[in-house]
């Protein structure tokens, strides 16, 4: 009746809001699945996004942990191969390196080493990012670090749509995915359709579209790429923005046909630029579509330093809107 | 003034494209230097002067494809004296320009195709190295325009996609006529080593071969044990990198072979067999990936079998990067081909025309074999002959692979 009545219109809410109705839903529509992590029970998370489903689910479905990310992980990962479908819900992907034993060397591989007779259909949440003056310990965009790892899978949601449409699909994933909110959307507030649902966890999307240059980022780096983009739009550069929602596999495809009809291109990523997520996505335009360029590629990455305590110091360590004009006027030769 | 020509690298080549100038106007060249590089269906071909002289100017760009024979460039002999100090002088009797190559003739030129349109500009050809935007290059190939007419508004110069667009006068989405045939869009390009291409080209020669020579094939079984015992007690001095295969003693036999059997060295050309002083033996080479070309190692017979390891070695480094002389394409008299430790025993060959013979050899295994009126184990390769029977006959032929048999017993002679 609730969805009827939804169908004809949308619904003002906050990121956070759509990352707990992804978790009602898939709590309701599957009874394997439950959330676990520290503090998601009676303190209704760290950011707060389970905060009420204790009361609805009670202690079975809903369950807080000891602050062990190494145990919990691996109990999750358990829980999976014994055929339940449960969310870990790692505080940050800070904390996540206290379970990368458990991610990287149990849950990535376990299909392979079992030879195919187990599978390890969990999803671990976890929130990533800087700008909130947490300090270095808690600010690392990590999440270019697991899309270098074969067996799982990385998914950055950027939006309402896919906050909300991302983990059902997640969760009928036969292996491990990874999904990392960036701190900054929790409280970004936007309409989401009341039907929202299911999205698809592979391609990537044309944000805005544009023939001058292509601009690829994804999670929080998406809005300050698309701020940017409006910039460009006011100087006569009409810039296309990619968000690759999946950062393992990455859609070379859809990269490819933006680079293919703008021919230069600058990729915006939090993580820090040696080795990153933003390098990766680089080469693979210069291998599969360098006789389209027409300029140098450019990236805006995180300067190379633990990120800053001080607001100002922070602002300036990870990618900015100023930063990303600036990259993509030199990437046209216009600065 | 004589002329530099695009080469004849075998007698399917009806063009080429040159893909890259090593020297330019004004440099001195001998007889043998490497001056460009053509690509073929063989791939990218370096391609030695004829010559002595010095580069007067080049007559086509980087990227065109031209027919055999076109001009591409004119050098100047040392004594020819310079244009402008000879004013008073008769112009230079217009000698008919050598033929550069001492290929195949010039094949048949269906169609007789312009080269490229003559340049607007002054030659300056783009100096290797100016800054192109990998898009601008490639609309520039696409379209047939000239880099070298076109002025870079990029940094420092760089020639960007608009530049080229500015050129044709058009938004690139307007679609153009086709410009001069030379121009006409090419598949995109392909580095070294063209595969597709090399299996074109291997099936119009193979199928030429079958089609038009009358082949006979004889088999012989040879002890090659002398050889082995040979070879590892002279192997044992040497380095690894100097060692030798038996394969080198293989070829050097068939080349003296050769010399002594005119008839199974050289080409059948409008129907008659002109035998080749020379004994250059082409060695066929597997491509990694699907591709077999047969370049030649040159004067076999005359070479030492260090000398002949080390080009063998160098030779198949080279076709692998697909770095193939000009020299070496086009003018192999006889082929060796074998399939190695590959596991077969023989192969029959197909001639590679215009040639006239190829041996083949499988791998080495050991046999009973009777010595002396015993039976012992021995090394045997079995050889075989493909042979153009307009040439020569099957007596010829045994003779032929019964010397080279007879040549492996005394492997310290060759």
């Amino acid at each position: 009746m609730q969805q009827q009545i939804a169908r004809s219109g949308t619904l003002e809410m906050t990121y956070r809001e759509a990352v707990k109705q992804a978790i009602r839903d898939a709590i309701k529509r599957d009874e394997r699945v439950f959330l676990m992590g520290e503090d998601v029970g009676r303190y209704g998370g760290c950011y707060a996004v389970s905060k009420g489903l204790l009361d609805e689910f009670g202690p079975e479905r809903i369950r807080d942990t000891p602050l062990s990310e190494s145990g919990f992980t691996g109990a999750g990962i358990g829980a999976a191969m014994a055929g339940l479908r449960p969310i870990v819900e790692v505080m940050t992907v800070n904390f996540s390196l206290l379970a990368l034993d458990q991610i990287v060397n149990t849950a990535a591989t376990v299909r392979h080493m079992s030879g195919n007779q187990f599978g390890v259909p969990v999803v671990i949440r976890m929130a990533t990012g800087a700008g909130k003056q947490l300090a270095a310990q808690h600010s690392h965009s990590l999440e270019g670090w697991y899309a270098h790892i074969p067996g799982i899978k990385v998914l950055a949601p950027a939006t309402l749509e896919d906050a909300r449409g991302m983990l059902w699909t997640a969760l009928q994933d036969p292996d491990p995915v990874l999904i990392f909110e960036n701190v900054m959307l929790y409280n970004m507030s936007g309409k989401l359709a009341a039907d929202a649902g299911p999205v698809d966890i592979d391609k990537a999307a044309v944000r805005r579209p544009g023939r001058d240059i292509s601009l690829i980022t994804y999670g929080g780096s998406l809005w300050k790429t698309l701020e940017a983009a409006t910039t460009l739009a006011g100087e006569g550069i009409e810039a296309e923005v990619i968000d690759l929602r999946s950062l393992r596999p990455l859609d070379d495809a859809t990269i490819m046909a933006s680079v293919g009809k703008t021919r230069r291109a600058v990729v915006i990523d939090e993580g820090w630029r040696s080795g990153s997520l933003a390098a990766e996505v680089g080469m693979r335009i210069v291998e599969q579509a360098f006789w389209s360029l027409d300029g140098p590629l450019g990236r805006v990455c995180s300067e190379e330093v633990p990120i800053p305590y001080p607001a100002h110091l922070e602002n300036a360590a990870i990618p900015q809107a100023d930063k990303i004009v600036a990259a993509a006027k030199a990437a046209l030769s216009k600065a | 003034m004589a002329e530099f020509r695009m080469p004849s690298l075998g007698a399917d080549m009806e063009a080429g494209t040159l893909v890259q100038w090593l020297v330019k106007p004004g440099d001195r060249v001998k007889h043998g230097d490497i001056i460009a590089v053509v690509e073929t269906q063989k791939g990218a071909i370096e391609i030695e002067s004829f010559q002595t002289g010095q580069i007067e100017k080049f007559l086509v760009d980087v990227g065109t494809k031209v027919p055999v024979g076109t001009p591409l460039a004119e050098i100047r002999a040392e004594s020819e004296a310079k244009p402008a100090a000879a004013a008073a002088v008769p112009p230079p009797p217009k000698a008919p320009a050598e033929k550069p190559a001492p290929a195949a003739p010039p094949p048949v030129q269906a169609p007789v195709r312009p080269p490229s349109p003559p340049p607007v500009a002054p030659p300056t050809p783009v100096a290797a190295g100016a800054r192109t935007s990998p898009a601008a290059r490639r609309l520039a190939e696409e379209r047939g325009i000239d880099l070298s007419t076109i002025t870079g508004s990029g940094p420092q110069g760089a020639i960007t996609y608009a530049d080229v667009e500015r050129r044709l006068g058009a938004p690139a989405a307007v679609p153009e006529k086709k410009r001069a045939p030379a121009a006409a869009p090419e598949k995109k390009r392909a580095p070294a080593l063209n595969l597709y291409a090399m299996r074109t080209a291997i099936a119009a020669a193979m199928a030429r071969s079958k089609r038009e020579i009358p082949h006979y094939y004889l088999e012989h079984q040879v002890d090659v044990t002398p050889c082995e015992q040979w070879l590892a007690q002279k192997n044992a001095t040497l380095p690894p990198d100097a060692r030798l295969l038996i394969g080198v003693l293989a070829l050097k036999a068939v080349a003296l072979a050769a010399r002594r059997f005119p008839a199974f060295n050289g080409f059948y050309r409008d129907n008659k067999f002109e035998p080749s002083e020379a004994v250059h033996v082409g060695v066929a080479i597997a491509i990694r990936g699907g591709g077999l070309t047969a370049p030649a190692l040159h004067d076999v017979d005359r070479l030492t079998l260090d000398e002949l390891m080390a080009r063998m070695r160098d030779l198949i480094q080279r076709t692998r990067a697909g770095r193939i002389r000009s020299s070496e394409i086009a003018d192999p008299t006889i082929t060796v081909s074998s399939l190695g430790e590959r596991g077969v025993e023989a192969l029959y060959g197909i001639i590679y025309p215009p040639q006239v013979a190829i041996v083949g050899f499988g791998k080495v295994v050991v046999r009973p074999w009777v010595i002396d009126g015993a039976i012992g184990p021995r090394s045997v390769v079995t050889m075989t002959l493909a042979a153009d029977h307009r040439v020569s006959d099957g007596h010829a032929g045994a003779l032929f692979l019964a010397e080279i048999g007879r040549l492996l017993q005394e492997p310290d002679k060759l």
